[in-house]
């Protein structure tokens, strides 16, 4: 019933172009010539000329090679029997299962109707202390993750697919090394998890073309299963390479450049595929975490830029670890008021005690003197990082927050955190409290640490002291508020 | 009106290349039929027969070939009673209609009418027949919400028109015939509650533009006192990601002093919409005590909601804004933000393979951005009263470099600078607006020569804070060193607001101009301290102390006992020369 054309009559890039009637906007057509078969879509109409992007690549495509028009779209099949599969960027599958061809569904489809959306207001919990208690990831929340490329960016991504309460995970590899997809594949095996997780795995060494549809398809079988009410998380690394694959059509395409020759519909194109992150009013969500390499872990590159103003915070991935500096969880306090009394006062007297630990640290390195507090603030530092930042630690946000409380209890006395007292008659754990009942501990810890600082090194001491003090000023508030 | 027909020759993106016969005009709005479909479009080009046309949706299955309906008709919007508390796509659809139809998604080429066209308004006339009248006077008025929403001689009609009669008060549609007018030929005309008007043109049916002098406040003490903002001027906001443009703009919505306000949420976090959209409706205006709702009106085409109507999603909000200043009210538009709105002009471009300016913007850029700003403005109407347009637009540099063309492009053109800095928000001294590369050309809520004098203690504590940094605290002599803390007393406990304080989150001119006065002749005195660290304590308790007064509500006695404390603290220190 579908004509079939004989004739190609230019071929650049991956783009061919050939003469035929009737044929519409982003049809999906059938390229066959001697060295095989691919699916090439339609990505412009001029009069009778059809261009059609190709799949697999234009490399052995013949100018007499067949043509053959589907008449829809790319779609993707859905159903329950995606669950523990893995495919390609075009959908086909790479493990052995069997090819899917039922209940098609449309890939890029519309946008939610902001009516319909609701404010977040479920955490999705990791086992990860630095995601769970200092940036908490948010139902329907899209969160990147900026790492430089030697960054264990996958591995991390792993480990949330294996512990995040979640119904549905749904993995998307774009520009994958081979061996980071069968890490992916192994790792999820043998934990169980692969059997609620989908995979479309587009490594290097496939076709270009087939990178760009990874995010949509991933995204298209995510949003049915959110609409049959199911958790989904959305896992995609690394977006770098799928902006990369876009800037590598764009330039063939002959598009003009706009910054570092990545084509001027970035923002909006990676936008699109964000912004179906989703809480559905009535059904289920789609969360996405996508790991984004950092171009000479450079933040201000394009790409980052863009996914920072897109997205709703971010993680940085350093030396292994998840930075609590510039780490944010935009939507973070729409949940952790409601988790636990002490969750938001542990997280921001430990960020604090941190930030003072890395000021030691720096003051070490030049040579000067430690005074008490700073070994205080050493030990407390060393703990911090073996104990909650390292990436193996797998503990429940409730056993993360009473660790904290250990940590601080090991190394401070209750005043010097300048934790509310009411808290501290709670939650300090009873074997170490000191004296627990000053009322002007805040001041006190405040005075001490300034004192400390201006004897030591003065000149960084009057840009510190300001946010720490605020922050002490706003903290009785924030803790006070899950009790009222 | 012509009903021009054409079909498809080319499709690439959103813009599709048509093929027309009769008459077509530039901006017209064109319906591309995909089966039961159509599909709005705009004319953006014409070459001989040839019009290009970018799609306000999705261009998936169209096809050469296909037939596209012209209208006649520039893109446009309704304008009527009724337009209060909607929520609108860039089009003018309203999207929690299209929700109950449509469900979960927005479906393309389903087009709704943004005004219920069953609601009966209590009109009562003001016009009588004999009257002569001109585009833009009154005709009667009907109640919206608290307002009084007049009905004005419609904005197209050139010309000296007499009234013919005019309808008893009484409940009417927007449909229904309200008056009758005869233009200078006799010709009668029907003119109804409801009128169209172009987007893309502004709305010039009043007397005459005036200077804006008169200060909007917005209850953010660094923007009223420090870079105010005036009733009819415009102003921008550049940041990074992250330093809170947004949060500030959703303050300036719920705090600022004005009647209407409109969100123009353009190619942003379909996020931050919905928190508005939910929590707009259970606050309460302070002014009023009714719903925030019922003073605003949401534009909402976020990011990927589709390119073309992200573009037209601005002008949409600027034309509602224009309408109701000829109610002789105040109203603030809020884009956010400009530059996805730029990167839309700069798609629409690049398809067009037009000459590429600066990092690909098209050349026209600065000219599109200047004629958005140049809409606002404060006027006096043909009664006399007078309504203004303020508008303030965030700006988001790419990799938060303000020499970028659209900062650039709009800096040239508005009355006030907000800068945001990242060095800012990351030290959490919000509003992150950087007191000493922001600048306003309007006037103060406070003394001008007092904000002068703020002004000086903030730049030269800052070179002295910039000195500290390399010869250290030691090689700092005392006078350079307290001159340091007075510009970071100013700072933390004036320019830095808590948000989430209900007292501290909005300080009101009055307060402002009470509060500021005292911080000055703090910041005039001549202290006099022993050593450093005794200075530093000093202001390190002074500043917590204020900044407890901050969250006093102001008839409260405890203000005052506060006040005084301050007071008694300062002059323990200061010597008299």
């Amino acid at each position: 019933m579908h004509k079939v054309y004989h004739r190609v009559h230019n071929i650049a890039g991956n783009v061919i172009n050939i003469r035929a009637e009737g044929v519409r906007y982003r049809e999906l057509a059938e390229v066959t010539s001697r060295n095989g078969t691919s699916l090439a879509q339609v990505i412009r109409l001029q009069d009778d000329e059809v261009s059609l992007q190709v799949f697999a690549g234009a490399r052995g495509v013949a100018t007499d090679a067949q043509v053959r028009f589907l008449g829809h779209a790319m779609q993707v099949p859905f159903s329950e029997a995606l669950l523990g599969r893995i495919f390609t960027g075009a959908a086909n599958p790479r493990d052995r299962g069997p090819e899917l061809s039922d209940n098609l569904v449309d890939i890029g489809g519309p946008s939610v109707n902001p009516a319909k959306r609701i404010i977040p207001r479920n955490m999705v919990r990791t086992g990860i202390p630095m995601i769970d208690v200092f940036n908490t990831l948010v139902e329907s929340q899209k969160l990147p993750i900026f790492a430089r490329a030697g960054e264990p960016y996958n591995p991390l991504l792993a480990r949330i697919a294996l512990q995040a309460e979640v119904d549905v995970i749904v993995l998307g590899g774009m520009g994958l090394k081979h061996d980071d997809y069968l890490y992916f594949r192994d790792t999820l095996e043998e934990s169980g998890a692969l059997s609620r997780t989908v995979m479309f795995v587009h490594t290097a060494s496939d076709p270009i073309v087939e990178c760009l549809l990874v995010p949509d398809i991933s995204l298209a079988v995510a949003e049915q299963f959110a609409l049959e009410g199911k958790r989904v998380l959305v896992l995609l690394t690394d977006m770098t390479g799928f902006a990369d694959a876009m800037k590598e059509i764009a330039i063939t395409m002959e598009q003009i450049p706009s910054n570092r020759g990545y084509p001027g519909d970035l923002y909006s194109q990676l936008a699109s595929r964000y912004e179906k992150a989703v809480d559905f009013d009535g059904a289920g969500s789609i969360t996405i975490l996508a790991a984004t390499t950092m171009p000479g872990d450079d933040v201000t590159h394009p790409v980052p830029d863009n996914t920072g103003y897109i997205t709703e915070g971010q993680f940085y991935l350093r030396n292994g670890r998840i930075e609590p500096f510039g780490s944010l969880s935009r939507l973070k306090q729409q949940v952790n008021g409601d988790t636990r009394d002490d969750h938001r006062t542990i997280m921001d007297t430990m960020i604090q005690l941190f930030a003072g630990y890395r000021e030691t640290l720096e003051k070490q390195s030049m040579g000067f003197r430690m005074s008490d507090w700073d070994s205080k603030l050493l030990k407390y530092g060393e703990r911090f990082e073996k104990e909650m930042m390292d990436l193996s630690v797998n503990i429940p946000l409730e056993q993360a927050l009473d660790l904290g409380w250990h940590i601080l209890a090991d190394c401070f006395e209750p005043m010097e955190t300048g934790i509310q007292s009411k808290l501290i008659d709670a939650f300090w754990p009873k074997s170490a409290v000191g004296d627990s009942s000053s009322a002007s501990a805040k001041a006190t810890a405040d005075k001490q640490e300034s004192e400390d600082t201006t004897e030591t090194e003065a000149d960084a001491e009057p840009t510190d002291e300001q946010p720490q003090s605020e922050k002490n000023a706003e903290k009785p508030e924030e803790a006070t508020a899950p009790n009222a | 009106m012509s009903q021009t027909q054409g079909t498809i020759v080319g499709v690439n993106g959103n813009m599709i290349t048509v093929e027309f016969k009769d008459a077509v005009s530039m901006n017209e709005v064109g319906y591309a039929r995909l089966g039961e479909l159509r599909l709005m479009s705009e004319i953006v080009r014409i070459r001989g027969t040839r019009a290009d046309l970018q799609v306000f949706e999705d261009t998936s299955s169209l096809s050469v070939g296909d037939p596209v309906d012209f209208t006649g008709e520039l893109l446009s919007v309704e304008l009527g009673p009724g337009l209060l508390t909607q929520v609108y796509d860039g089009l003018q659809n309203p999207l929690p209609k299209l929700a109950e139809e449509c469900g979960f998604f927005l479906q393309r080429g389903t087009y709704l009418s943004a005004l219920p066209r069953d609601t009966k308004w209590e009109f009562t006339p003001t016009a009588a027949a004999g009257d002569t009248v001109t585009a833009g006077e009154e005709l009667g008025s009907v109640p919206e919400g608290i307002f009084k929403h007049r009905i004005m001689v419609p904005f197209r009609m050139r010309g000296t028109y007499t009234v013919d009669s005019v309808v008893a008060a009484g409940t009417y549609t927007i449909e229904d015939t309200i008056a009758t007018l005869k233009d200078e030929q006799g010709e009668t005309i029907e003119v109804s509650m409801l009128q169209r008007w172009p987007v893309k043109m502004p709305i010039q049916a009043y007397r005459e533009r005036l200077r804006p002098t008169e200060p909007l406040v917005t209850k953010s003490r660094i923007v009223d006192t420090f870079f105010p903002v005036a009733r009819g001027g415009t102003y921008c906001i550049p940041g990074p990601f992250g330093a809170g443009k947004t949060v500030l703009q959703q303050l300036t919505s719920r705090h600022a002093d004005v009647d209407v306000v409109v969100v123009a949420a353009c190619g942003e976090r379909a996020g931050e919409v919905v928190e508005t959209l939910r929590e707009f409706p259970e606050l309460s205006d302070p002014r009023t005590g009714k719903s925030l709702m019922d003073r605003t009106i949401i534009i909402c085409n976020t990011s990927s909601m589709p390119v073309a109507a992200r573009e037209a999603s601005v002008y949409t909000a600027v034309t509602l804004a224009g309408y109701y200043r000829q109610m002789g009210l105040n109203v603030l538009l809020l884009a956010d933000s400009t530059s996805r709105w730029a990167q839309a002009l700069r798609e629409t471009s690049g398809r067009l393979e037009e000459i590429p300016g600066e990092e690909a913007f098209p050349a026209y850029l600065e000219s599109v951005i200047a004629s958005f700003y140049e809409r606002g403005g404060v006027v006096t109407l043909k009664d006399g009263t007078t309504g203004s347009v303020t508008i303030g637009g965030t700006v988001s540099p790419a990799g938060g470099n303000f020499d970028e063309p659209v900062t650039q492009g709009t800096l040239k053109v508005v009355g006030a600078f907000h800068g945001l800095s990242r060095a800012r928000s990351d030290a959490r001294r919000y509003p992150a607006i950087d007191p000493l590369d922001s600048w306003s050309k309007y006037p103060s809520v406070v003394d001008n020569d007092a904000v002068e004098m703020g002004r000086s203690v903030l730049r030269r504590g800052s070179e002295v804070g910039q000195m500290m940094k390399v010869v250290g605290e030691e090689g700092t002599s005392l006078d350079d060193f307290i001159l340091y803390l007075k510009s970071e007393y100013l700072d933390s406990s004036y320019l830095q607001q808590n948000a989430f304080d209900p007292v501290d989150g909005a300080t009101p001119a009055e307060r402002q101009k009470h509060v500021f006065g005292v911080l000055t002749s703090f910041l005039r005195a001549s202290m006099s301290f022993p050593e450093k660290t005794a200075a530093r304590s000093f202001f390190h308790q002074l500043t917590q102390t204020t900044r407890d007064w901050n969250r006093v509500d102001m008839g409260a006695k405890e203000f005052k006992d506060i006040q005084e404390r301050l007071e008694q603290m300062v002059s323990e220190v200061t010597v008299n020369a």
